[in-house]
Formats: structure tokens, C-alpha cells, sequence
């Protein structure tokens, strides 16, 4: 069976963003880009996947600006045989991702997606949900475990409080959490070979879907700064501090 | 403008996490319905009835909802949707796979994990792991929003006296299915809503080492947490990771040992209203956030602690 993998580019986890001065956004030029872990998850397990003999063909997507290509060589570095880039300069939310996803996978006709749980920039945690709802899919989300038999594919997710195991019928929607799998370094060799692998690139309007965003940016401030705090000596004045200044203990 | 909660539950309980979501709806409006899906579940249609502002119960009753399945859940919503303006989930691991499921299917877009209402069609939410507070702007006609639970403080449990009313159960959708649970055991308070919290982090070396903490959580009162390292590296359980990823928390005291403090773990806990560290690297970015910092091997440090507390 295909696999189809959604990876997004971002900013890279170990950045410290900064917000603008104008209160427009963050500041992301000129800083280091990455692959959204997440997503780093997600083509691992559809790369291990193939590895088993499950999945037939591994299918990297993502929808964004030209260098997302760059994110897609790196999916075919790591495993995927194929990508496809839905290019465009607009602002994408997950509603609109979730639509040109579903134009994809309508014509690529894959029986399993996995995708990240979350991006780190956006952390919204929607995508991959509204993918399942628009395509009438079932969905398990934050999966931690997952095992593939016959048409069905059975999956362990992180709750809170817990672990819990859901059977879907294929074709279904995976989002991956962080415990699902530790994504494999690409080698050289790897990434050499991902640059001769196909990359289709496609736009929105040929999928003949609008990609307007639904919820109007009004502004991004700092958060809150906490005030300064002090360096306690010993034990003694720590539980001196907690309990006479700060009363909270 | 009449405002839909949908109410977090175990079939027998109802949770905390659903008092914040109401808090939250309540600065939207006064018309406040609640969703009670489950399966004998009436318990907890009771106890969402005496929720203070909660002005009807909507009980929806039947196998298909026994254990929350996404597909179930969201039709259910969806059934009832039409009549509401705000629907509104808490951001837990429940409301954030059901949520934007109902959102697609209304084609608008979901507003997650939001700190504040601004007013009906704005709000506040982070984004960049918390590093930013994006003002957002809804334009669609019905808003679909996860809410923060630290953000809101949660409505009084009792005092209300809102009216239950069963509606039709929507079918099962046939596409998946409950196998099992694995409920993770503790005798603590429960991590998301603890007045008091212990976090500890790769300092602690081993998961007997981690043990450590045990006695300083029992004489504090407080429930356990960990870094995503502690928990990578088999410290301490998935659900006790406190981060972007993991649970965000907000109590009156956190204590981070062993933890040095990295972007994603500090997105979870930085709303602390008191923040301890105990490191004994003196440059550990933890102690830029922390109101009192002790730099001291924690080996000797945690057992001094538990002697003078």
C-alpha cells in the first residue's frame, strides 16, 4: 500500500524566536529552518514500514514556500521515494493544508497518512484531524505504537492518563507523537541518492483549492517577562523564601 | 448567542478540565449548554448541571460514545452544532482530537489552547512553544476553540442548576474501535490541576534515582512531572512530561529538579506562579525563569529539602 507523509518546514526547535517590533509576527528571516520533528517521526515509521514489506511506496508532501523543497529532499534522505511540493506564498493554516491534503491523497489514493501530531510554530495540533473529517477517514492521533494487519491497522495513542488502543479500518489518518520512534540520521550516500528522487510541484489553484486564511493575525506580542528571580545559598533560606516570602509552601 | 461546552469525562466523573472550559465560555456568554457524551453516563450529566453558569445539559447516552472515539464524538457534536455559535472543548488530549474534526466538517477554521477571550470573535493563544501571544480574529460563523485549562481559572462544581435534557445518540461509525486502556497509577493529584508540582529531569541519571522525588512530592502534596528527557531516557511515565508536547501546568509551585530548562519544556510550566530550581549547573537556561534558584548537587539537596519542609 502507498503512504502518504505531510512534513512541514519550520523553524528549527532550538531557535529562540523573537517577535517583531511591529507586533506583525516573529522574526524568521535569516534564521536556521528544519523539519518539523513531528514530521521527522512520521516519514521514519512510513519509512519502517516499507522496510517491513507493509507499505509499497513512501510519498513525501508539504505545501508552502519554494524552499520546502529542501524539507522534502530531506524526507527522500530519510526514506521517501517521492515528493510532492503544493508551492505558494500565502499564509497556510491547517484548514487549508487539510484541503490541499485531501486533493493529494484524492489523487494519490495512498491507505494510510501519517503526519505529525503538531507543528512547532503554529502549534496548533489540527492538521491532521481535519484531514480524517474532510476525507470521512477514521483518525488516531498522538499514536505512540503502531501495527499494520491486513486492512485494518491497530494503534497505541498517548492520552492523558495513560496509554490507549484503537483499531482503525484503512484508509486512516496517523498523527505521530514524540515516543513513536526515534528518526534515523541521514547519511550522505542518502541524501545524494534524495536529490535525483522525483519532486512533482503543484499550486493551490490546480488543485482548485482556496487557501484564504480563516482567522485574521491582529497582532503577536512578547509573553509576559517573569520578574527576576534570586540564587538561594542553602536549603535553609530556600524553605525560609518558600514559606515566609513567596507563601507557598 | 448561545455557547456549547463539551464536557471531558470518564462515564462516572466529570473533569476539572471541563470547569475551565466553562469558565472560558462564560466570558463569551450566559447561555451556556453542555455536552455530555458518554455512555451511562448520567453521573456526570448530573454533576455538569450543578456547574455554576451552565444553563442546560445536553446528555447524549449510548454505546457509540462509551469511549469517546473521535468519528462518534465529533457526529455527535456535529448533530447539535446548528445551534450554537461557540463550541467549545478543553484543550486536553480529548478535546484536541475531537476539535478540529468538528471544525473541518463546519468548514471553519479552530482556534487552539487559547489563554484569554477578547471578545467573541478574538482571542489570544500561543504559538512558538508560548515564546509569542498571537491575537487572533475569527471571521467564521460558528468558532470552534480549544481552551487552555491554566488559563481559566474553573467555575464553582456546585451551585448550579441547570436542567438535563437527553438528545438522540448518533450512530457508530463502523471506522474504528475501542481495544484497550492502559491507565497509568498514582496516588498523587493528578498533574494538569495540582496546586503543587515536582519535575524532575536527565539529572536525576536513572528511574530509581528518580525515586528521589517521591518523598518531597508526598510532603508537599504535589503531583510529578518530568522533562521530556527524563521521560526519553525511561525516568518517569509519557504522561508525566510537562512541555509543549506533553502537559502544560500552571500551579502555585513548581519545582524543577534537575531540569535545565529548554525552550519546550519551559512552554509547559512558565506560568508558574513560583518557579524553584535545583541544578547544579549555575548556567542552566532554567534558572532565567526561576524565582529561586539553588545551584547544589540534588543527591543532597532533595533530602535537606524533605528534613526542613
Amino acid at each position: 500500500m502507498k503512504v502518504l507523509v505531510p512534513v512541514k518546514r519550520v523553524v528549527d526547535y532550538n531557535v529562540k524566536v523573537r517577535v517583531k517590533s511591529d507586533q506583525s509576527g516573529v522574526d524568521i528571516a535569516n534564521v536556521k529552518m528544519s523539519m518539523n520533528p513531528f514530521d521527522e517521526i512520521a516519514i521514519e515509521e512510513a519509512t519502517r514500514l516499507k522496510e517491513k514489506g507493509v507499505a509499497t511506496e513512501v510519498i513525501a508532501v508539504s505545501c508552502g514556500v519554494a524552499q520546502s523543497q529542501e524539507t522534502l529532499r530531506t524526507a527522500m534522505a530519510i526514506g521517501a521515494d517521492r515528493a510532492a511540493l503544493v508551492q505558494t506564498d500565502v499564509e497556510l493554516q491547517p484548514l487549508a493544508v487539510a484541503k490541499l491534503l485531501k486533493a493529494l491523497v484524492d489523487k494519490e489514493q495512498p491507505q494510510l497518512v501519517i503526519l505529525g501530531k503538531q507543528a512547532i510554530d503554529d502549534d496548533a495540533n489540527q492538521t491532521g484531524q481535519m484531514l480524517a473529517a474532510l476525507l470521512d477517514w477514521p483518525q488516531a492521533t498522538f499514536a505512540s505504537k503502531v501495527e499494520v494487519s491486513g486492512d485494518s491497522v491497530t494503534v497505541t495513542r498517548e492520552v492523558d492518563g495513560g496509554l490507549e488502543t484503537l483499531s482503525l479500518k484503512l484508509p486512516a489518518i496517523i498523527t505521530t507523537d514524540l515516543r513513536l520512534n526515534e528518526p534515523r540520521y541521514v547519511t550522505l550516500p542518502n541524501i545524494m541518492k534524495a536529490k535525483k528522487k522525483p519532486l512533482e510541484v503543484v499550486t493551490p489553484e490546480e488543485l482548485g483549492v482556496d487557501v484564504a486564511p480563516r482567522l485574521k493575525t491582529l497582532k503577536v506580542s512578547e509573553p509576559p517577562a517573569r520578574s527576576a528571580g534570586i540564587i538561594v545559598p542553602d536549603v535553609a533560606t530556600l524553605v525560609e523564601k518558600l514559606k515566609n516570602e513567596a507563601k507557598v509552601v | 448567542m448561545t455557547i456549547l461546552v463539551i464536557a471531558e469525562h470518564d462515564n462516572a466523573h466529570l473533569k476539572g478540565a471541563s470547569l475551565n472550559a466553562i469558565a472560558a465560555a462564560s466570558k463569551l456568554g450566559s447561555d451556556i449548554h453542555v455536552l455530555v457524551a458518554g455512555n451511562g453516563a448520567q453521573a456526570v450529566a448530573d454533576q455538569a448541571a450543578q456547574a455554576a453558569g451552565v444553563t442546560k445539559v445536553l446528555l447524549a447516552d449510548g454505546p457509540a460514545l462509551a469511549e469517546g472515539l473521535a468519528e462518534n464524538v465529533a457526529a455527535q457534536v456535529l448533530a447539535l452544532a446548528p445551534a450554537y455559535s461557540h463550541i467549545l472543548f478543553a484543550a486536553t488530549a480529548a478535546g484536541k482530537n475531537v476539535a478540529p474534526r468538528v471544525a473541518a466538517k463546519l468548514d471553519v477554521a479552530q482556534i487552539s489552547d487559547i489563554l484569554s477571550v477578547e471578545s467573541p470573535d478574538t482571542f489570544t493563544r500561543p504559538i512558538y512553544a508560548g515564546n509569542a501571544i498571537a491575537t487572533v480574529q475569527s471571521s467564521d460563523a460558528t468558532k470552534v476553540i480549544t481552551v487552555r485549562t491554566t488559563a481559566f481559572d474553573g467555575v464553582a462544581a456546585n451551585g448550579g442548576t441547570a436542567t438535563v435534557e437527553a438528545v438522540q445518540v448518533v450512530a457508530d461509525s463502523g471506522k474504528s474501535s475501542f481495544v484497550g486502556r492502559e491507565v497509568a497509577k498514582s496516588d498523587r493529584p493528578e498533574l494538569a490541576g495540582a496546586a503543587i508540582v515536582v519535575s524532575g529531569g536527565r539529572g536525576l541519571g536513572s528511574a530509581d534515582n528518580f525515586k528521589i522525588l517521591g518523598p518531597l512530592a508526598d510532603k508537599l502534596g504535589a503531583a510529578l512531572g518530568a522533562s521530556r528527557a527524563a521521560v526519553d531516557a525511561g525516568y518517569a511515565p509519557n504522561d508525566w512530561q510537562v512541555g509543549q508536547t506533553g502537559k502544560i501546568v500552571a500551579p502555585q509551585l513548581y519545582v524543577a529538579v534537575g531540569i535545565s530548562g529548554a525552550i519546550q519544556h519551559l512552554a509547559g510550566m512558565k506560568d508558574s506562579k513560583v518557579i524553584v530550581a535545583i541544578n547544579k549547573d549555575a548556567e542552566a537556561p532554567i534558572f532565567g525563569v526561576a524565582d529561586y534558584g539553588l545551584v547544589a548537587d540534588l543527591f543532597t539537596a532533595v533530602p535537606e529539602l524533605v528534613q526542613a519542609l
